[in-house]
């Protein structure tokens, strides 16, 4: 692992510890308000009447914006995490399936896999999304099923590259089966690039998760996710910019964050070590 | 003409066949018809039924589906629902500006995206070639809506330069030629801003590990020890040889092209595709929502076989 790879997770470690520990960091809830009139649109370091410290500000209701930061981590960063698993786990499962199937199998899988490529991410996110009920479990399903696509090609090209290996061979020799060749020995030497591949889609999923609850077709209001604040700060942009840019801020730290991590696991793999 | 050229043509239309049926199912699977919307929460059940009836939703599913392709290979996309314009008309007015946007931006983002992969692959100096890789992690990382967001909040309500929302003013049917012209691309210029510096970054971090790959090969040495510059050695030898991934990632990145743009319409307004599609599936606006998604299957899938043909003429080793 490269030395800014290791400052990437030390930054993923960092939002993930405040996303845990959520309740301890903040000075009062992220929902709640007292005087609206007196403690909204407080600048960021501003100490309200009742001695509360706003570390990142107050937005139009007055709640605390520091707050809304950190209990929004929960919400992105769980989504992203359980939508990257799943993704990570479908991808696996097709890619692995078509390395190790007889052909005809394996053309269907990967004919399926190009076609879910071709097909434009975005724009089946918006359908699914605005034509069902939104929610956070919705969201997690379909990221999962939007982008399994490049971690099952991945496994497929590494896990063709590792069975010419010797010690493939001499496993199958030895009576291993497909299931148990695969998953005991094949997949931890495929493992350092679909983690790379994992990281990256992280990124990508605290992204999406954030654009569609920005267009109000992800996690609902009144609930913190960082998509929804940045939205909230749109209305406001003109006189507390700092309500949209403090989320903005985070989530671009945490993308960066996963594509330096990602990028110190592709080097490790490259490299002599 | 390339054998590959004909394969993807062949595979082409399964393709848009595909977006469009899954695009027509998901719509109709889901909850919510054009009915309601059109005639509001106070309509009757049997208001609701006529309606529905005249629209052709009560036939079956599938009836309705092979009606629809019929109709949609001779052309016929049928009247939008919530408008009562025909529905081809509508994305016929929005797809240029998609395409303007969507192209300029893929045209800027890789010539400046190559150029500083080409500084960071070519410099001696340690320090910029790590200024420039900081530059283009930041970039790429960043979502295009809230980039938008930034843009919007210091070019328009800072330093009030340009406008935030539309392709053109209000009064631009007024002003002189030039004046128009103006107007226009002051309107252009923080959307195509917005998915340029995206894409600058993105495509400078994918150009630089390419052009380094090749940078060490012994026939780069051959050209500089023959005297030539460094400025032709780094066109003609090392940029022909150091970008043909490039070409490949770019049929490959074309949807996620169009989908970011879908994004950064919907924040600036901008009178494209991306916009209609949004609109219309809030209405539930089925002719709309088809044609739309029929016509942007087709750019993506039109410009992958481009950039296929492209990938085979520079590189002759992928020519099956």
């Amino acid at each position: 692992m490269t030395k800014s790879g290791r400052l990437g997770l030390v930054v993923l470690g960092l939002f993930a510890a405040a996303a845990i520990f959520a309740p301890w960091l903040v000075p009062v809830g992220p929902a709640d308000t007292t005087d609206i009139l007196l403690t909204r649109f407080l600048p960021p370091g501003a100490t309200d009447d009742l001695g509360i410290f706003h570390l990142f500000g107050t937005d139009r209701l007055g709640r605390d914006v520091w707050s809304r930061l950190v209990f929004g981590a929960r919400i992105s960063l769980m989504v992203a995490l359980a939508a990257t698993a799943g993704a990570v786990g479908v991808g696996i499962t097709i890619g692995g399936l078509s390395a190790l199937s007889p052909r005809p199998v394996a053309t269907l899988l990967l004919g399926i896999t190009d076609f879910a490529l071709a097909l434009p991410r975005v724009v089946i996110l918006l359908l699914l999304a605005a034509l069902w009920q939104p929610s956070a479990g919705l969201v997690v399903l379909i990221l999962s099923l939007t982008g399994w696509m490049p971690v099952a090609r991945l496994t497929y090209a590494e896990t063709l590259a590792q069975l010419g290996r010797p010690y493939a061979e001499g496993s199958r020799a030895l009576g291993a089966g497909p299931v148990r060749l695969f998953l005991t020995h094949l997949l931890p030497n495929v493992a350092p690039p679909l983690l790379a591949a994992a990281t990256l889609g992280l990124g990508n999923a605290i992204t999406l998760e954030a654009g569609l609850s920005f267009l109000g077709l992800g996690v609902q209001p009144p609930t913190a996710s960082w998509g929804t604040l940045i939205a909230s700060g749109r209305d406001t942009v003109i006189n507390a910019p700092w309500v949209g840019l403090a989320p903005g801020i985070a989530l671009v730290s945490v993308v960066i964050a996963a594509t330096v991590v990602a990028d110190g696991f592709d080097s490790t793999k490259a490299g002599p070590s | 003409m390339p054998q590959g050229f004909i394969f993807g043509i062949i595979r082409a239309p399964l393709v848009i066949l595909g977006v469009v049926s899954l695009t027509f199912l998901l719509l109709h699977a889901a909850p919510g018809s054009p009915a309601s919307h059109l005639l509001g929460p106070t309509a009757s059940a049997a208001d609701l039924a006529m309606v529905e009836r005249s629209l052709g939703l009560d036939q079956p599913l599938g009836e309705q589906y092979v009606r629809w392709i019929g109709q949609a290979v001779q052309g016929r996309f049928g009247i939008s629902i919530a408008t009562g314009r025909p529905a081809l008309r509508i994305i016929a007015e929005a797809w240029p500006a998609t395409v303007i946007l969507v192209g300029l931006s893929i045209l800027l983002g890789h010539l400046f995206g190559i150029g500083v992969a080409a500084i960071q692959a070519t410099t001696r100096r340690r320090g910029v070639d790590r200024f420039w890789s900081v530059v283009s992690v930041v970039l790429a990382a960043l979502p295009g809506y809230w980039l938008a967001f930034v843009l919007v909040m210091v070019f328009t309500y800072t330093l009030r330069w340009l406008p935030a929302f539309g392709a053109a003013g209000i009064d631009s049917d007024f002003l002189s030629p030039g004046d128009r012209l103006v107007d226009r691309l002051t309107h252009l210029a923080m959307p195509l801003a917005t998915l340029t510096l995206i894409g600058i970054g993105t495509t400078a971090r994918y150009a630089r590990g390419t052009l380094k790959r090749v940078g060490q090969d012994p026939y780069l040495m051959v050209a500089r020890a023959k005297g030539l510059g460094p400025l032709r050695v780094l066109v003609w030898h090392h940029l022909r040889n150091g970008l043909v991934p490039v070409v490949a990632l770019l049929g490959l990145s074309l949807p996620a092209l169009f989908s970011g743009a879908v994004f950064v319409e919907g924040v600036f307004a901008w009178p494209g595709v991306g916009s209609v599609l949004i609109h219309a599936v809030q209405a539930r606006d089925y002719p709309v929502v088809m044609a739309a998604a029929t016509v942007s299957a087709i750019m993506v899938v039109l410009g992958s076989v481009l950039a296929e043909a492209a990938l085979h003429r520079v590189d002759p080793r992928t020519r099956p």
